[in-house]
């Protein structure tokens, strides 16, 4: 197994592409061994699996077998896809199991009545894969049909230039050596058009479509020139063939559209690539309800379903599912993802708590009161529609290029038409110079330009955890000059970390962790990440508020709250005088220890900033924390502008003054507090782990736990940008080379396939400088 | 040239057949999961 899992890493190493080639940085799992090893472990994973009420999820298909679709975390290599499907198929009933290593997606397809769903797939979970449950339904886009349709598109085109291409070459080669007699040129002639013309109905739909939205609206985009030229040269030829003429256009219409679909398909797939990782990401969030029933037994449902006057229960270490009143209960709650404050906050009976927060100490049940006006949920997409108005419709860098090129183009062929006819010609000798004109002015490589640079850039991101969200998000991030941050969870982790791990003794530690790994408490998890689970715990006891403790041959040992240990109120560990979360830990005859938690800086959080300051921005940070813990932060990384407890409104208060000032700023945040402000500023950011509201207003979302994706999306961005600009000015090139000639009637159907493939294919080589080199690569 | 009568439809159909295998591939899902099928290579089948 070893053997197989060295040598796969060795070639799954040599291929390293994708977005998972991440993943391959560490050691590639023996079927499973990594995933388990950063799974919460198959207990906790098979009962979040059970709560989510998969029963719920379960189709039939037309044979009666029973279909479930899931999301699959952890899956990183070809191991992964063959444990998953073996641990599946060798089961009684299953009839297939078919894992998309592309969108993480699993589905098990299995005899109705041979079990329920969960007891189906926990093999898989016992592998360490943690599973959730979704309605395929809820996926269908129309862009993923849009995909298809441009595909098929793409299909035909190709099959058409490649076989006009054949006809044509033998024309070409004809008018040279000169023994092709006009009949045979004729046939090939009509095969041409046989093909091309179907085909340009086909395939050009997608171009047609557009350019005449745009001319609806007043407007003309690339799409316009596009169109225009494929159907003349198709309508141009066609009557050539038929008065049996010397110059047919049919494999240049069918190659213009062949290039510009290439271009267009590529566009849609990587935005669709990271359009399905930031729905993932959604999903995996979606949580569901636990519902107190009025017999007393629990069930769990969507959070949409939940009514107002509903009582929920929240257990200890999860996210509170909705706004609501606490009926029952003490706990602290962290704010951090809602208001940014990084300090729990306690709450009892009679207190209100808003969903997204993190229930950290005790049980609770809470009566869900109404999302009416007055929730914090309702002011905040509020501020966001006004801060949506106040931004600036962005028109992109090929819009804005048609609109100057398109009027040229077709002012250049017009003069072409009136040239040729004042000179004497006839007027279809004239309209052919014109129809050449349009089709040599054709923006094939000005249609590939953007798209080309857009699939490179966003691929290379994607590479490093950067989901490109928003189609014109590169283009607007690339003219940033301002940087403003979130602190709680954008700069530090949003999570909290043991600090005080030097004045805590190896052994006590490891013993501490050893307990805490039974538990999901952010707290215990906590310790668990800093020590090493080196004892066998079997049976640890949890109590929910208060901690955990086991019974060991010399007394019971405890971790947890400091009444619950037994720690007098004003005894005061010497060393660690800090406030802050903390947890006790109590061993029969022995002092307690403190164990200090805060939530840390991201590791890279220093160098990035200072990288960023360096590539010309400026950086501020506008916190929703307190003042003192603000200051400490932005002394810590080195930001000299910011400002501490900044409500919602006053974020995007802040934003407006900047836009003011003339300043394009950049806005990276995940707190709900954040949101408006995401929707406001030029070009948006947020991590993975923010609130969905904040998810869905940015422009882009980074994973991982290292701040330096926002440099390095900044940096490709900028450099995007300066291909595209170089792309243009080739394509430029190119015209002010080629457009003479066809203007003075040189440019025969060869000249412009040679153009238009040689044009292409400059801008393609260009844009691919953006590949970064695998050699000297630091990650 | 009256070979041409044979070898333009030989041609065209030998392109009709690859487009009509693109098109069935596209409909059996073959290009719905693309780095999936990168990694399957690596699995082996014996066992």
């Amino acid at each position: 197994m070893g053997e197989i899992a060295g040598r796969d890493q060795q070639i799954a190493n040599q291929m390293d592409t994708g977005a998972w080639s991440r993943d391959m940085m560490s050691n590639c799992c023996a079927g499973g061994a990594v995933a388990l090893a950063r799974s919460q472990g198959p207990e906790a994973d098979f009962q979040t699996f059970v709560a989510a009420d998969p029963e719920a999820f379960v189709f039939q298909d037309e044979e009666g077998n029973n279909l479930l679709h899931m999301l699959v975390e952890n899956m990183h290599c070809a191991n992964c896809i063959r444990s998953i499907e073996k641990a599946l198929k060798s089961l009684d009933g299953v009839l297939d199991a078919r894992v998309n290593f592309s969108t993480r997606r699993l589905l098990v397809r299995w005899q109705a009545g041979s079990g329920a769903a969960a007891d189906l797939v926990r093999p898989v979970i016992d592998l360490g894969y943690f599973l959730t449950p979704y309605n395929p339904e809820m996926m269908r886009s129309a862009a993923a049909e849009e995909e298809k349709k441009l595909l098929r598109a793409l299909g035909v085109a190709g099959f058409a230039a490649t076989n006009v291409m054949l006809l044509s070459v033998a024309v070409w080669a004809g008018l040279f050596s000169e023994d092709m007699g006009p009949a045979t040129r004729d046939l090939m002639h009509w095969f041409s058009a046989l093909i091309a013309l179907p085909a340009v109905a086909y395939a050009g739909q997608p171009f047609f479509r557009s350019a005449l939205a745009a001319l609806k609206n007043g407007r003309l985009n690339m799409d316009v020139p596009i169109s225009l030229a494929v159907v003349l040269a198709s309508g141009m030829s066609l009557s050539e063939t038929i008065q049996s003429g010397e110059y047919a256009y049919f494999d240049a219409s069918v190659t213009l559209l062949f290039f510009l679909l290439i271009g267009r398909y590529l566009d849609m797939r990587a935005r669709g690539k990271a359009r399905s990782a930031a729905e993932r990401l959604l999903l995996l969030k979606a949580v569901a309800a636990t519902v107190v029933l009025p017999d007393g037994s629990h069930k769990s449902i969507p959070v949409e379903a939940v009514t107002p006057g509903t009582i929920v229960h929240v257990p200890a270490g999860e996210r509170i599912p909705v706004d609501g009143e606490i009926i029952e209960g003490r706990t602290a709650v962290d704010n951090s993802l809602v208001t940014g404050e990084s300090l729990p906050v306690e709450a009892a009976k009679g207190d209100a708590v808003f969903a997204g927060t993190l229930n950290l100490n005790g049980a609770v049940r809470l009566r869900a009161i109404k999302t009416g006006d007055n929730t914090l949920l309702s002011d905040i997409v509020r501020l966001m529609e006004n801060a949506e108005q106040g931004r600036a419709k962005y028109v992109r860098i090929a819009d804005r290029v048609a609109e100057y090129y398109a009027p040229a183009v077709h002012l250049l062929a017009a003069v072409t038409f009136v040239g040729w006819w004042i000179l004497g010609f006839d007027w279809q000798v004239a309209l052919i110079q014109a129809v050449a004109v349009l089709i040599i002015t054709c923006p094939c490589a000005l249609g590939l330009a953007v798209p080309v640079v857009q699939v490179v850039a966003s691929g290379r991101l994607l590479q490093r955890g950067v989901l490109v969200k928003a189609a014109d998000g590169l283009e607007r991030l690339a003219k940033v000059d301002t940087v403003v941050f979130d602190k709680t969870g954008t700069l530090t982790e949003g999570r909290l970390d043991l600090i005080n791990e030097e004045s805590i003794d190896r052994a006590d530690l490891d013993f501490a962790a050893s307990i805490a790994r039974n538990s999901k408490h952010p707290l215990a998890l906590a310790v668990a990440r800093r020590g090493r689970a080196v004892h066998a715990m079997a049976d640890v006891t949890e109590h929910p508020g208060r901690g955990l403790s086991v019974v060991l041959k010399d007394g019971e040992v405890r971790l947890g709250s400091r009444e619950w240990c037994g720690v007098p109120a004003d005894f005061k560990d010497a060393n660690d005088p800090q406030e802050g979360p903390e947890l006790w830990f109590a061993q029969p005859g022995r002092q307690p220890i403190r164990f200090l938690f805060e939530d840390c800086l991201r590791h890279d959080a220093v160098e990035t900033i200072a990288a960023l300051k360096k590539a010309g921005l400026q950086v501020e940070l506008l916190s929703g924390d307190r003042a003192p813990v603000a200051e400490k932060v932005a002394a810590t990384i080195g930001i000299d502008d910011w400002q501490a407890g900044v409500k919602p409104e006053q974020k995007t208060a802040r934003l407006e003054e900047l836009k003011a000032a003339g300043r394009t700023v950049l806005m990276v945040g995940d707190g709900l507090n954040d949101a408006p402000a995401l929707a406001m500023a030029h070009v948006s950011m947020s991590p993975s782990t923010a609130a969905d509201v904040s998810q869905t207003a940015a422009d882009f979302v980074f994973q991982g736990r290292g701040l330096g994706a926002v440099l390095e999306a900044v940096r490709v961005a900028r450099f995007s940008h300066r291909l595209v600009i170089q792309n243009f000015g080739l394509a430029f090139l190119y015209n002010a080379i080629a457009v003479p000639l066809a203007i003075a009637g040189f440019v025969t159907p060869l000249f412009a396939a040679i153009a238009m493939s040689a044009s292409s294919l400059v801008v393609c080589f260009n844009s691919m400088r953006l590949i970064e080199r695998r050699k000297g690569e630091t990650q | 040239m009256s070979v041409l009568v044979f070898l333009i439809p030989i041609a065209l159909f030998l392109g009709a057949l690859g487009l009509a295998a693109f098109l069935w591939s596209l409909r059996s899902g073959q290009y719905d999961d693309l780095d999936g099928a990168a990694n399957r290579i690596l699995i082996d089948d014996d066992d």
